[in-house]
């Protein structure tokens, strides 16, 4: 999924994802989270523009917990999913177009 | 068939024409191609024509809409006498069973709106869905309450709106989902929107419709019933003049 961070301030990569972690826990509980398979794979903090591997099975549970994200230690955020793909060349494919 | 998103409640802070802009760009940026806009009861046209032109610029349609909060039915009466005519959307926000129920029977609401956190004021229950099934209200379900809330309120609030939203299915009252968003931080995309539905066990199906067919057809309703055109239900005025 490549993702971008809407936000005034810099957030970090391990920020965003203990944040993630964090409320897919909150969500759908731990058996839930260990569902997921999330792993950050590339993240550009100038372009506040990231992309995280999930689980095929799990990205509507992945998409719910990224919109339900409001902040991210003090700092105000909103978490928009730019798209999504089943392989990684696809995705920057498609984010290219 | 391509789908066209709408945001039925935004809510900018009116005053500042800076943020009330902002977030109408960034509701194109994030895909919606109709807006539309809480404006207080007294509002003079000429406030939402820059919010209009800013719409038109950024390839969006506009809606007007007021949200109605009376304390008694009457009031309610009165309200929609004076507003259903200069609003696209009237939203009642029902804070009380009676008004709940006359705003649920009264045909020139169009949307039903329970935005208490206790689970004893909301009033959208099997009687409510009866008669609002005559009627011609949605059920409006604001996101900014599902974000902005956390750990045991949440966990009550999403009880509430599953229970709700299966209510509303049975009794075929479309659910129009909304972000209620004050500020820029709490838009969502629609399908973003869509994906929190999830949360309520609202299929995927009608969550995308609560933000895209559902809203859009208020409008279209709405906008019919407002031209000079329109005499009454499936009547309206094709062509003036000696000849006719």
């Amino acid at each position: 999924m490549a993702l971008e961070i809407d936000s005034k301030e810099p957030i970090g990569s391990d920020e965003f994802m203990d944040a993630l972690w964090n409320c897919v826990a909150r969500l759908y509980g731990e058996y839930g989270a260990s569902r997921t398979g999330l792993s950050l794979i590339d993240y550009d903090a100038e372009r506040r523009f990231l992309v995280v591997r999930a689980a095929h099975t799990a990205v509507e549970m992945v998409r719910t917990a990224l919109a339900s994200i409001t902040r991210i230690g003090n700092k105000s955020v909103a978490i928009h999913v730019l798209c999504v793909s089943g392989t990684i060349k696809a995705l920057y494919k498609k984010i290219r177009l | 068939m391509k789908r066209t998103y709408a945001d039925l409640h935004l809510c900018p802070n009116l005053a500042d024409t800076e943020q009330a802009l902002s977030m109408v760009k960034k509701a194109s940026k994030l895909g919606y191609r109709m807006i539309a806009i809480t404006f207080p009861p007294n509002f003079v046209e000429a406030d939402a024509r820059g919010l209009q032109n800013a719409c038109k610029r950024a390839t969006m349609d506009f809606a007007t809409r007021v949200d109605l909060k009376p304390k008694t039915p009457d009031e309610l009466l009165k309200g929609l006498r004076r507003f259903r005519r200069r609003f696209e959307i009237v939203a009642v926000l029902c804070e009380s069973k009676d008004v709940a129920r006359q705003a649920g029977k009264d045909r020139r609401v169009d949307l039903l709106n329970f935005s208490s956190l206790d689970f004893r004021r909301r009033f959208f229950d099997l009687a409510e869905a009866e008669l609002a099934s005559n009627g011609l209200a949605s059920f409006e379900i604001d996101m900014k309450q599902l974000l902005a809330l956390e750990g045991p309120s949440r966990i009550r609030l999403l009880s509430s709106l599953r229970r709700e939203a299966a209510i509303a299915e049975d009794f075929g009252i479309p659910i129009v989902m909304s972000s209620g968003a004050s500020g820029e931080l709490l838009m969502r995309r629609p399908l973003e929107l869509a994906a929190l539905a999830n949360l309520f066990d609202l299929g995927q199906r009608a969550a995308l419709d609560a933000v895209s067919r559902n809203p859009m057809s208020i409008v279209k309703r709405n906008r019919e019933k407002l031209s000079a055109r329109f005499v009454a239900p499936g009547i309206r005025i094709v062509r003036r003049g000696k000849d006719c």
